[in-house]
């Protein structure tokens, strides 16, 4: 991950490394992204055709669990930085893998959910709330897949201990990533299930 | 070769000798070794140097420009005359619409990058980009994306939904062919070399200055790139959900655009000009700073008003966000939103004129030298400013609900983006081609492709203006003789000028074609500083050494090349050289760092974008050749994340410095 054009690249004009500032910028992208994604979903929440409702299928219990899951896995995940900047490998590994296992469980209940809703008779292309319902959410979970790919390569990588450039670091980088994920998420648990439409 | 090892200052041996080429690779990252070659066509595939890669996207996007000019061509050959024969319905639509794409998002775009990936690095006294494996990786992904758009015309016909692509007759139902499909997933592809070249060369532009160098003291070309870059960095987002939902309509039977089932077509016309109107800029902005690096030097007089034309650059990057729905005023989106939008968009022509005034004063009592450079951001500053003035029209919503797609909109954009942007981009080649290359446009030739452009360019789309304004549609592939009407205001008369006026655009384009060939078997050398130039740029061999300054240079002005050649004299108050480009760069070389680690090249880049269109075929043709393409961006990833950026000597075997290879044998 951690890329410097120079050999002595750590001595930047704004004092963040270019490998941080590239993350936030991203990040900054992906917020309009989702702002897209979001946007898109609350014109055509509504509008179900045939299909069922949003208050028919949601099951606000199951997914405040499972939303409860994936915010405490931000919790490991600044574990799993600290111990980084400590270097603990032991404990990075740990908390990297308990963050991913989260991140797991959470999709896991994502797949879940599509399916009972799905069984209920919402399909991707049963109607407009159907369509954007599962581009929006679908969109968060291909994220979270992405970053507990990341997390798991990453704790493979550490154990052969060939992470090329600072490892804190890099840790910390997935770190941001993986926050902003579940940050976006908070924003969809309350736009998409808690209010009502 | 990544590492550069240069003797100590004062040595007899000449400064600059990179190490031998061609050494092993000693490890192996996910299953190959780093390319090593340093010349020859591997040289280039595989490289990561920030210069290369801007001639890459220069070239690519000069030959999207020819297959977008034939395009135009073909338009214009075809309205030539009253129910043109040239192409049919079906070809017309597929024509015009390729041609705005390929113009937008395959030419003045990565134009601009080539120019943004090739001079910024250079203007801010850095030696590459942030990121040069994600710089590579982004050109791919341009070419990648532009070669998937262009795929569609040999398999089953181009898109021909206009390059807005307006739902719902983007839709399955009205778009059976492909041509959507390949255009959808190809400019989603070419978006990812805008977003992840957006998050280099801001990154490069924030933290790589050359110490001193504050972001007031930075060249304006630089300044106006950045502002692009942060347009593109929130816009290209928005585009990427549009056309995914798009995707997702025809590919997978979402029902986003589909008005049966109760979508809202707006949906995709907001979508498409939140992102849309800041692309405007994005197209603009660059030829702005192109043109004011130019200005300035060929006037003998500093940058008018510096502060300003840098903070209206960002006022324009800033207001460029509210003014998209003067794209819709015809849409019905009632008189409150109509309102904002209209003041918005006046308000938006302050900035830019500002900036003409700011040109203008600055050639003011400049001693004006007309090279062709000059010339060419002259012709800008002209006609950039009657597109504008006819810019502001538009924003009067009831004047443009009458001119809503007609040709009165063409000529404007054609103005803007012709007259500015393509304008600038020509001003930028001949004035850095000597830095690129190393020898000099030819300026005779240079003269006659600039008149022949001026006016090819007056005539083509200034009359469409008349053609507008009586009420000509766009988008019509032909026009009868019965509805031309009479006399000054003839149809028939003016679409032939149009037509007469595109040939002689051709020509002028031609020429500079020409003028290329010519100069690259010229033998004569461009002098070191051939315009008596300003930026750090400049401060550089011709064309620059791989790690491009010998010793990073320490920035104490804004034009810091300049106030190294010239001094005020105290009692005078008059500049007087104090020393010549040679001298300062004599300078820098005797200092000249001891150590140059320079980023190494890299096969994964081109690897991981060569996955994304089979990605795309997979997307149309078969889900199992997408998993392959999937599949190969995965082994890419894997091989990247494992690469360090720039190898460390023990990658490679070592050879001693009489050339004697000694590390073969335990490599």
């Amino acid at each position: 991950m951690a890329e410097s054009a120079t050999h002595d690249a750590h001595v930047t004009s704004t004092g963040l490394s270019n490998v941080k500032l590239g993350m936030w910028l991203f990040l900054g992208s992906e917020c309009l992204l989702f702002g897209g994604l979001i946007s898109t979903y609350m014109l055509y929440r509504g509008r179900v055709s045939n299909g069922p409702t949003p208050e028919q299928i949601y099951d606000i219990p199951f997914t405040s669990v499972s939303s409860f899951v994936l915010l405490m896995s931000s919790l490991t995940m600044v574990l799993a930085v600290s111990a980084a900047h400590n270097k603990d490998d032991r404990g990075t590994n740990l908390w990297l893998s308990v963050t991913a296992l989260l991140g797991a469980t959470f999709v896991g209940g994502q797949v879940y959910e599509f399916t009972a809703f799905y069984n209920e008779g919402l399909g991707f292309t049963t109607s407009l709330f159907g369509s954007s319902f599962y581009t929006l959410t679908g969109f968060h979970g291909v994220h979270v897949t992405v970053g507990i790919i990341m997390l798991m390569a990453l704790v493979a990588i550490n154990k052969r201990s060939k992470v090329p450039g600072s490892k804190s670091e890099t840790v910390e980088m997935i770190g941001l990533y993986w926050h902003f994920v579940d940050i976006v998420w908070i924003i969809i648990f309350t736009l998409v299930y808690l209010i009502p439409v | 070769m990544a590492i550069i090892e240069r003797p100590a200052p004062g040595s007899t041996v000449p400064a600059l000798t990179p190490a031998p080429p061609a050494i092993t690779p000693a490890r192996t990252y996910g299953a190959l070794r780093r390319p090593v070659a340093t010349t020859g066509w591997k040289s280039w595939l595989f490289t990561v140097d920030h210069k290369k890669l801007g001639l890459m996207y220069g070239a690519t996007a000069l030959f999207f420009f020819i297959v977008g000019g034939l395009e135009a061509v073909l338009i214009r050959l075809q309205l030539a005359a009253p129910g043109g024969k040239v192409l049919n319905a079906d070809l017309y639509n597929q024509m015009f619409t390729m041609h705005a794409t390929t113009m937008v998002f395959l030419f003045v775009m990565p134009m601009a990058a080539g120019f943004a990936n090739y001079f910024v690095p250079l203007q801010i006294g850095a030696r590459d980009v942030a990121f040069p494996r994600i710089n590579a990786f982004g050109f791919w992904c341009l070419l990648a994306g532009g070669i998937v758009v262009n795929l569609a015309w040999f398999l089953g016909g181009a898109a021909d939904g206009g390059w807005f692509m307006y739902a719902p007759n983007s839709g399955p139902v009205f778009s059976p062919s492909h041509g959507v499909d390949f255009w959808t997933l190809g400019l989603q592809i070419a978006g990812i070399a805008s977003l992840t070249g957006a998050i280099n060369l801001i990154v490069t532009v924030l933290n790589m200055r050359a110490p001193g160098m504050t972001l007031m003291k930075m060249p304006i070309f630089t300044w106006m790139i950045t502002v692009v870059q942060f347009l593109l960095l929130f816009a290209i987002p928005v585009i990427t959900v549009a056309l995914f939902l798009l995707t997702f309509q025809r590919s997978f039977g979402a029902q986003f655009f589909d008005v049966a089932a109760g979508a809202d077509p707006l949906l995709w016309q907001h979508l498409f000009w939140i992102f849309g109107h800041p692309e405007v800029y994005v197209l603009i902005l660059p030829s702005f700073g192109i043109i004011s690096e130019v200005l300035p030097v060929f006037s003998r007089k500093p940058l008018f008003g510096y502060p300003f034309v840098v903070f209206s650059g960002a006022a324009i990057g800033f207001v460029g966000w509210g003014v998209w729905a003067h794209h819709m005023f015809a849409s019905g989106l009632g008189p409150v939103s109509v309102a904002v939008f209209s003041l918005a968009t006046m308000a938006i022509a302050v900035p830019t004129g500002v900036k003409i005034i700011n040109w203008t004063l600055t050639m003011w009592g400049g001693k004006l030298v007309f090279t062709t450079a000059m010339k060419f951001a002259i012709g800008l500053v002209v006609l950039f400013t009657i597109g504008g003035l006819s810019g502001v029209t538009h924003s009067v919503a009831p004047s443009d609900t009458q001119q809503t797609d007609t040709y009165y909109i063409v000529a404007h954009f054609h103005y803007v983006l012709f007259g500015g942007a393509i304008f600038g981009i020509f001003s930028g080649f001949y004035y850095w081609w000597p830095k690129m290359f190393g020898k000099m446009l030819n300026e005779r030739l240079g003269s006659w492709n600039f008149w022949l452009m001026v006016i090819g360019m007056n005539m083509t789309f200034g009359p469409m203006h008349i053609l507008g304004l009586q009420g000509q549609p766009r988008r019509m592939y032909q026009w009868t003789e019965a509805r031309a009407g009479e006399g000054f205001f003839n149809l028939a008369f003016w679409n032939l000028i149009a037509s007469v006026g595109s040939l002689i655009l051709t020509v002028g384009i031609g020429l500079f074609l020409i003028n290329i060939v010519v100069t690259a078997r010229s033998k004569v050398r461009a002098p070191l500083d051939p315009w008596n130039a300003r930026s750090l740029e400049w401060m550089t061999s011709n064309p620059p050494k791989e790690h491009n300054f010998d010793s990073i240079p320490h920035v104490h002005h804004l034009d810091e090349f300049f106030h190294r050649k010239y001094e005020e004299d105290p009692t005078t108050h008059t500049m007087r050289e104090v020393a010549t480009a040679e001298e300062v760069l004599a300078e820098l070389e005797r200092n000249a760092d001891k150590h140059i680690h320079m980023p190494s090249p890299s096969y994964w880049p081109l690897v991981l974008a060569s996955g994304m269109p089979v990605v795309a075929l997979g997307i149309i043709y078969s889900i199992p050749v997408a998993i392959v393409g999937g599949l190969i961006m995965l082994y890419a990833l894997y091989g990247w994340a494992l690469e360090p950026a720039t190898a460390p000597e023990s990658d490679f075997d070592s050879t001693s410095n009489n050339g004697h290879a000694v590390g073969a044998s335990h490599g």
